[in-house]
């Protein structure tokens, strides 16, 4: 099999991105306060992490108000779960060619 | 251009994520063995100072307000040392205990709980107390089954052992108390101790 690092996905490249992809793969929707708090970041830098996997068509928002205070939880979509997954192989195979 | 070094690195944190993200690890050990100790205490006042020895499915006991107060204070006894405990090790690891997953972990528990004990007090009136002590057992045990979604394996081994006790408590009508307090004193000293060896020691 041909690997080659092009094949790693750039939206990946960052570890932010990375864990919030990692978390929304193994839960239906997440909210941005429980994505913060897994990740131990700032607002603003969850914030444009998340705005460029969105922009990407990784993840999906979904605005909504409980109890009048506005929720705003993330999902991954299916087009971000095979990018992610591809992401995964390609990062094994390299690790396996590489030993 | 990264090195493969960054690439072991980044598998780790997704396997980390993951798992931090979907399982709820903060349960302890301690709070097990104490839950046990309760019941086991609980299942002694019930037996040996209020003569509650439920043989039959159709039992009668003069005055249950005792025994439920007692099953009540084992059961705060236990949510309290859970929680306390629960709180010490999340802080220890420098996490919060109330989270998505442990929200999600309690919310599976607490419907099944909350129709077991609903059940329950269904039951009381029409005399059937032989059956509360498997009843408990078995609906803690969908409890747990459905908790271990949201947490290690063992607490879904844990449910199956419950409700096979629960189930045998019932084919076993005669021995009451016996297999609730295997079920709720022993099972939860045995988890217990083996959650801290394996986990925290």
């Amino acid at each position: 099999m041909n690997i080659s690092f092009d094949d790693l996905h750039k939206a990946f490249e960052n570890r932010v991105r990375l864990g919030i992809m990692s978390a929304l793969a193994v839960n239906d929707s997440l909210n941005f306060t429980s994505l913060r708090e897994f990740l131990e970041v700032t607002d603003g830098n969850l914030a444009t992490h998340i705005k460029k996997l969105e922009q990407e068509g990784f993840v999906e928002v979904e605005k909504s108000f409980i109890d009048n205070k506005p929720n705003t939880s993330y999902t991954m979509t299916s087009e971000g779960k095979k990018a992610f997954n591809q992401h995964l192989k390609v990062l094994e195979s390299i690790i396996k060619s590489q030993k | 251009m990264k090195k493969e070094q960054d690439y072991i690195q980044d598998i780790a944190e997704i396997r980390s994520m993951m798992e931090r993200s979907s399982k709820f690890l903060s349960l302890s050990g301690w709070a097990g063995i104490l839950a046990g100790i309760y019941a086991l205490a609980g299942a002694w006042i019930a037996y040996s100072v209020l003569e509650f020895h439920p043989d039959a499915i159709f039992y009668s006991y003069p005055d249950l307000t005792n025994i439920i107060l007692t099953a009540t204070g084992v059961l705060f006894l236990s949510l309290m040392s859970a929680l306390i405990d629960s709180r010490r090790k999340a802080k220890k690891q420098d996490k919060k205990a109330w989270n998505a997953t442990s929200r999600r972990l309690l919310t599976s528990m607490a419907v099944p709980l909350l129709t077991g004990g609903i059940l329950i007090m269904l039951i009381i009136p029409y005399g059937l107390l032989g059956l509360i002590a498997p009843l408990t057992l078995l609906f803690y045990g969908f409890a747990l089954y459905n908790a271990g979604s949201y947490s290690i394996k063992e607490v879904r081994i844990m449910g199956f052992v419950q409700m096979i006790l629960g189930l045998l408590n019932v084919a076993f009508i005669s021995y009451g108390l016996l297999f609730w307090a295997i079920g709720f004193g022993l099972v939860h000293i045995v988890y217990g101790i083996y959650m801290y060896f394996r986990f925290e020691r």
